[in-house]
């Protein structure tokens, strides 16, 4: 008889543990692999495509499914230190194959020598060039990441990658100290 | 428990944790009264000179300016207007280096002083209590007016707080060594300096004044107090000597024993601070109507051999005060922009005086001698002991130089005031401070990446929504087309139908027509197809049997073999003839169509010369690129004998860079060609030609890439 009460008991509370793990897995639902959020985060979200995926999203996917995390160019060195500390692997020198690390650049269009095709505004991942048909295009310089993307569907190749000036407020110090010693 | 106030009214102040106490040598300048400089050669007048936006230009070359005209004006909320410090001409408009450490050139009015030193009109307001705040801080963002105590924040924003703010502190600590030129100006100036502070009071409407002055300004404490009569109730408080007690939050520390909340500014906690010089600065800007166009800059240093303060037009290059003051620059000697504490290398005496340049200091090598070399950290602690921000610089130190931005953050590096006492006390020379400018430089320049992924990533998803909505909208658009499509179809298939029927009866009534008029004219066609062939051959195969027959009855005569021979030839020519005749005929059919098809060949002969010469030109281009090649690839030999990949695309990089200009060149013919032929050329035909220029280019950048893609 104790028997069939155990059984009796430990099937009630199978069910109300079922219910309450049914009910957490409906409520508390994860919408979306939050890994591939974060390591989306830490991508520079170029969408240049270097690392062979269509953007930064799909790598980070990519990743996320065991993919090498050194395939970055844009990122560089900073990003995958990221990565590895994030995924849990060692930190690998950036994949020659898929480019090297370089200073940011943006794109800038010789706007005389434009001649109004378009081809650039759709190659631009994020409609950071206007213009319009046989009308000169120019690139919003805050918005270009310099993923590169433009330069090659140019069919009069008036446009070139140029080197970010840098700026008072972007500037580095460097280590050039003062010494605050004063002799008496 | 006394308050507050009582406490501060008998002078017994808190202490902030740390401090050091360097040699002042402010006794260099403190006793000389401050001096005029006669006027440079041109002033630069840097058009951003505070923290903020910069506003728009409003001088052009070579117009004539006033002295307090303004060069920018100030319609945005973070504008600061700067103004012409004299009266002359604006020369020009360029890039000059700038008054950073960075030394990176920035945008300066260059004006050529006249000499005139010719006022623009101004409006005096004596009487400032009786103006609003709003009217007040908008005279102060017109007439420029930025914090001068070192960071140059725009004095109307710090003045327009809605809080309810308790003190009003004024900063004349002037904690730095050399320093001087706050103790000259409240010694000289007491009572501008407290006109100041009542306007800075009426806008912010603290209840109480505190004027912070270290104990080792006696002549300027003096002179403060005096001004500042009994009636007003400010406190002058004496504090005592010690770095960095002029930081803010060291300040508001010491006088009120409250602590600015971490990331928080000081009216959080019901306090406004300002530099006393920014007080002098406001009296003048609201009472006088005068623009901050001159500041008080100290001179020192034992390279300087009349050490003193000195009034310096903004704009004034550092090189210009030193010709006044018997600057004699020792071996290696440098010139630091601010105090020995915090100030930066100048890396050129052409750097020009901005709002927040307070002193010049032109150390002799025994005064600050030349870097040491850094030598390891031997953790004894000092740094720890000294910092005013109660953090901990060597550890600060170790992250910094692993670059590890995470744990900078979490041991509050954005706390740091970089005010160097730690590199001061350092027993190993660690340029501590250096380290974390570097690391904060760092860390913001990261964020600010986060922060343009972010914005990019915003975009690339927009963009991929839009994409995506379009091409729904195609479909859509294609579905609705053919939806409509099958609709008439329908409609359509019936008329057809009916029309079919139609046409049916109607061809088979047509072709019954016409097989019955076939049937009735056979019966006499079907005499006349030409059998006038086969006839005749028949008749001379009959002949044939016949001549056969005689030849074996007359039995196998030779003689009649002849004439067989004979009509046999002639039968032969005959044949020869008529198919000669046949063969000419057929000619003459295949010329006459010739001729008319040569008529529509004409027509194309031009096309194809144009084609022949589009082929020769091309070939001409290739040809001549070759050549380019070539003797790029000669240029280039010497050199690449090693096996240099670099080597390579050098090479690779100089001749891609000939075809280009050669293109280019080419075109610009071909564009100077074009405009010589016909300066007057309809608008189309010029557009024509920049296609014809296009196209060209497109030309070249496909060969270029074919050559490219055959060396790779």
């Amino acid at each position: 008889m104790t028997i069939i009460y155990a059984l009796i008991a430990l099937g009630v509370l199978a069910l109300v543990f079922g219910a309450v793990l049914g009910f957490a897995a409906v409520r508390f639902k994860v919408e979306a692999d939050p890994l591939v959020e974060q390591i989306d985060a830490i991508l520079p979200q170029t969408q240049c495509g270097q690392c062979g995926y269509p953007g930064c999203r799909p790598y980070a996917e990519a990743i996320a499914n065991g993919d090498e995390i050194n395939k970055c160019p844009p990122g560089g060195e900073s990003t995958i230190k990221e990565l590895a500390n994030l995924m849990g692997v060692e930190p690998k020198p950036l994949d020659d194959a898929h480019g090297q690390e370089d200073v940011k650049k943006v794109a800038y269009i010789r706007e005389d020598e434009c001649i109004g095709c378009t081809k650039c505004i759709h190659a631009c991942p994020v409609d950071a060039i206007v213009g319009a048909t046989r009308q000169m295009h120019t690139i919003i310089i805050d918005e270009c990441t310099g993923c590169d993307l433009c330069v090659d569907p140019c069919p009069v190749d008036c446009i070139d990658m140029v080197p970010l000036k840098p700026k008072a407020e972007s500037w580095k110090w460097d280590l050039e100290s003062i010494p605050v010693k004063v002799v008496e | 428990m006394e308050t507050l106030l009582e406490r501060i009214q008998q002078g017994h102040f808190w202490d902030f944790p740390g401090g050091i106490h360097p040699p002042t040598r402010k006794e260099l300048t403190s006793q000389h009264p401050i001096a005029e400089v006669p006027l440079p050669p041109v002033l630069y007048v840097p058009i951003k000179q505070h923290i903020g936006t910069i506003g728009q230009i409003l001088v052009s070359k070579g117009e004539h300016v006033k002295k307090g005209q303004a060069l920018t004006n100030g319609l945005n909320h973070l504008d600061v207007a700067v103004h012409a410090p004299t009266s002359g001409v604006v020369q020009e408009i360029k890039e000059h280096i700038s008054a950073h450490p960075s030394a990176l050139p920035e945008l300066c009015i260059c004006i050529q002083p006249d000499g005139l030193d010719e006022w623009r009109e101004r409006e005096p307001w004596a009487d400032y209590l009786n103006y609003s705040k709003e009217q007040l801080l908008r005279r102060l963002q017109l007439n420029g007016v930025a914090g001068l105590g070192g960071a140059g924040f725009p004095t109307h924003i710090k003045s327009a707080t809605n809080a309810e703010i308790e003190f009003l502190i004024i900063n004349a600590v002037e904690c730095e060594p050399y320093i001087t030129a706050d103790d000259l100006l409240m010694q000289e100036y007491p009572e501008a300096i407290i006109q100041g502070i009542e306007i800075l009071q009426h806008m912010t409407g603290a209840k109480h004044v505190l004027i912070g002055i270290e104990d080792d300004k006696p002549l300027a404490v003096t002179a403060i107090k005096a001004a500042v009569g009994v009636e007003r109730g400010f406190h002058v408080c004496e504090l005592p000597t010690q770095y960095p007690s002029g930081g803010e939050k060291q300040l508001v520390q010491i006088l009120t024993g409250r602590e600015v909340p971490k990331g928080g500014i000081p009216a959080d906690i019901g306090i406004v601070m300002q530099n006393v010089g920014t007080a002098y600065a406001v009296s003048r800007a609201i009472v006088a109507d005068q623009p901050l166009i001159h500041r008080v800059v100290t001179m020192t240093g034992e390279s300087i051999h009349q050490p003193k303060n000195v009034w310096a037009l903004l704009g004034t290059p550092v090189s210009h005060l030193l010709d006044h003051v018997d600057f004699r620059p020792g071996l290696n000697q440098r010139l630091i922009m601010g105090g020995p504490m915090m100030g930066f290398t100048l890396p050129s005496p052409d750097v020009p005086i901005t709002k927040i340049s307070n002193c010049i200091l032109a150390p002799s090598n025994q005064e600050l001698p030349p870097e040491s070399p850094e030598m390891p950290c031997i953790r004894c602690g000092e740094c720890a002991i000294v910092c005013p921000a109660t953090l901990l610089p060597q550890q600060l130190q170790w992250y910094a130089k692993a670059k590890d931005y995470e744990k900078l953050e979490s041991y509050n590096l954005a706390d740091c005031i970089e005010c160097g006492a730690c590199s001061y006390v350092c027993p190993s020379d660690i340029p501590l401070v250096q380290y974390y400018r570097v690391a904060k430089a760092e860390i913001k320049t990261q964020q600010q990446e986060k922060q343009k992924a972010e914005q990019a990533k915003l975009r690339f998803e927009a963009r991929k929504a839009r994409l995506e909505r379009d091409k729904q909208e195609r479909l859509e658009k294609q579905r609705k087309a053919s939806e409509a499509r099958q609709s008439t179809s329908e409609d359509s298939n019936k008329i057809e139908a009916a029309i079919s029927r139609v046409k049916e009866s109607a061809t088979d009534k047509v072709a019954a027509a016409i097989a019955r008029a076939k049937a009735k004219r056979q019966p006499t066609e079907d005499e006349s197809p030409d059998n006038s062939e086969v006839i005749a051959a028949r008749e001379a195969r009959k002949q044939q049997a016949r001549d056969y027959k005689e030849s074996k009855q007359t039995g196998t005569e030779p003689e009649s073999s002849p004439t067989d021979k004979k009509a046999a030839v002639a039968a032969a020519i005959a044949r020869a003839k008529a198919k000669k005749a046949k063969l000419a005929e057929q000619s003459e059919a295949t010329e006459q169509s010739k001729d008319n098809s040569s008529e529509n060949a004409s027509e194309q002969d031009d096309r194809k010369a144009k084609i022949a010469a589009a082929i020769a030109r091309a070939k001409a281009k290739k040809a001549q690129q070759e050549d380019a090649e070539s003797l790029g690839e000669e240029n280039v030999e010497p050199k690449s004998n090693a096996t240099d990949d670099k080597k390579a695309k050098v090479a690779a990089a100089i001749e891609r860079a000939k075809t280009k200009k050669a293109a280019k060149e080419a075109e610009a013919n071909a564009q100077g060609e074009a405009e010589t032929q016909a300066s007057d050329l309809s608008p189309e035909e010029e557009r024509k030609a920049k296609i014809a220029a296009a196209v060209a280019r497109a030309k070249a950048k496909k060969a270029q890439k074919d050559n490219d893609q055959g060396k790779n």
